[in-house]
């Protein structure tokens, strides 16, 4: 589902935010991605989003070799993953339902397919009732699971996540989790980005540490799965 | 396939009318907007209906313009009846007035009261004249050219005068007129789509947040330029009305006084207001215009909106 061969991403300041990177999710997997603030985290969810191209070696993501997609086919490529951020980047003068809605109106649902769909992921993170308050009018909390909502709402088979937890009381943090773990168990493969350690460890979940742009404990490079072919 | 179709007319239906929504929010901006744009399209439209106005008037003066033909003098009268027919089947041609010799030179004995001296004279002194009308469309100055040449190249012919030469000049004027009319419209239509670009640029820059969001979720940069494209086109189109509404309140406002004028003169002369091709050609104009001012500007801004930048 995921593959980071020696991937290395040095931003446009100079910065080498990632030296050597190889790593590998399967489908169907729940794994999270730890590691102190700058180790690089945020810009491996990045590379898989493909809102950053690796700079050297390969990421390949639902069977796509990013570094070589061309522009046109990124919105596609986006649409089968779903993403959550910390700062959930919600669109606060709008209401619940077209933040949510956004994913499928983008992909072409038609309204009634549109409606349902919208509902069917709010009533996962048990916020059905509210589709017309703005994201204003909710806790922290709830507009972090508005986040959520609209990264599922168009089921896509991959989910990352960068810091879900990060403003979140214990209580609503664990919450957040049982709720990705439920998505988990219907088949969605999930990447949790967070230093929720306490969480990871009880979960008993695997666990990507990153310390200084590269996994810690691993170096050797992984077999390459099978590749779709582009013009 | 009918499916896809709907859908698709859903989409522009849904960018369009929640382009006009986000107009309507904002009352005061959009205001002032198709206020500068609707003015910068009403100069051009305006000078438009003086210039076609000047025609029509100068139109009812074609009557002013005639050609006399001076036959030589040994033209009998039966050749000059015989001529004026010819003239008569010509193209152009209104109305041909023939005085012949003998009866210019009645009514000159009549009206002139030296009967007496002519009679002294033995021959009659005064030639045959051909007084030509031309039509409407005959009156315009290469076509009375035309005639004129026509006319002068006949052996029986002495000389010919044209009457009403500052008729064409007019005309000349109003063509250039009609040049600068043109050379106008094409700079206030780039001021128009610059006015466009630039209200749809803030628009952007305003919504950035939104673009970035959509981009992320994996919207193209097609369907996020699309709510832009139709917001420029409806200022296009708003700005049209405007400019109408102001030509049509400004022609109410001369209407009278023009009339007033014109029976000064004699005239039954009325201002003419844009004919319904006139303002469908305005109209779908300026919703040109503005669409063309939010393509080249969200172009150029969305490629650069990408979602990990921030």
């Amino acid at each position: 589902m995921i593959y980071f061969d020696r991937v290395a991403k040095r931003y446009a300041n100079g910065r080498e935010a990632l030296s050597a990177v190889s790593l590998r999710i399967t489908p169907g997997e729940m794994v999270f991605l730890t590691g102190r603030s700058g180790a690089g985290k945020s810009t491996v969810l990045k590379l898989i989003a493909l809102l950053e191209r690796p700079t050297r070696g390969q990421v390949i993501v639902n069977g796509e070799n990013t570094g070589k997609l061309p522009n046109r086919k990124i919105p596609a490529f986006r649409r089968r993953i779903g993403v959550v951020f910390q700062d959930h980047r919600l669109l606060m003068d709008r209401p619940v339902f077209d933040n949510v809605a956004l994913p499928l109106l983008v992909a072409d649902a038609s309204l009634r397919e549109v409606g349902k769909r919208v509902r069917a992921a709010l009533d996962q993170v048990g916020l059905l009732g509210k589709e017309q308050l703005r994201p204003s009018e909710l806790s922290v909390g709830e507009q972090q699971r508005v986040g959520i909502a609209r990264a599922i709402v168009s089921r896509p088979p991959l989910l990352i996540a960068d810091e879900p937890t990060g403003n979140l009381d214990p209580v609503l943090a664990g919450e957040v989790m049982n709720l990705f773990r439920r998505l988990n168990e219907v088949g969605v493969t999930i990447l949790v980005a967070t230093h929720d350690v306490h969480f990871v460890r009880e979960s008993g979940l695997r666990e990507i540490v990153l310390e200084g742009g590269v996994v810690a404990g691993s170096e050797e490079s992984l077999p390459l799965p099978p590749l779709q072919a582009h013009r | 396939m009918i499916g896809a179709l709907g859908r698709w007319l859903g989409r522009h239906a849904h960018a369009a009318v929640s382009s006009a929504g986000r107009l309507a929010r904002q009352p005061f901006g959009t205001i002032l907007s198709v206020l500068v744009m609707g003015l910068t399209m009403a100069l051009p439209l305006g000078l438009n209906l003086l210039v076609q106005n000047l025609r029509s008037a100068t139109g009812n003066f074609s009557g002013a313009i005639g050609i006399s033909v001076y036959l030589h003098q040994d033209v009998t009268d039966d050749k000059a009846e015989q001529l004026a027919a010819n003239a008569r089947a010509r193209s152009g041609v209104a109305r041909v007035q023939l005085i012949s010799a003998t009866a210019a030179l009645e009514q000159f004995r009549k009206e002139s009261g030296f009967g007496a001296a002519l009679e002294a004279l033995g021959s009659n002194p005064l030639p045959s004249v051909l007084n030509i009308t031309p039509t409407a469309d005959g009156a315009a100055p290469a076509a009375v050219e035309g005639l004129r040449r026509y006319l002068a190249a006949w052996p029986e012919v002495e000389s010919v005068q044209l009457d009403g030469e500052w008729v064409a000049r007019f005309s000349a004027i109003l063509e250039v007129l009609r040049r600068v009319l043109l050379l106008a419209a094409a700079l206030f239509g780039a001021g128009v789509v610059a006015v466009v670009g630039n209200t749809i640029r803030l628009e952007i820059l305003n919504r950035r947040p939104e673009i970035e969001v959509t981009k992320l979720v994996g919207g193209s940069n097609a369907l996020v330029r699309r709510p832009f494209l139709y917001t420029g086109a409806l200022y296009g189109l708003i700005s049209a009305l405007t400019a109408w509404l102001v030509i049509a309140i400004a022609l109410q406002l001369l209407q009278l006084p023009v009339a007033q004028l014109a029976q000064a003169y004699g005239s039954h002369f009325r201002l003419a207001g844009p004919s319904l091709r006139e303002v469908g050609i305005v109209l779908g104009a300026g919703t040109f215009l503005g669409w063309l001012g939010a393509w080249l500007v969200a172009s150029y801004h969305l490629a650069g909106i990408e979602p990990g930048a921030s």
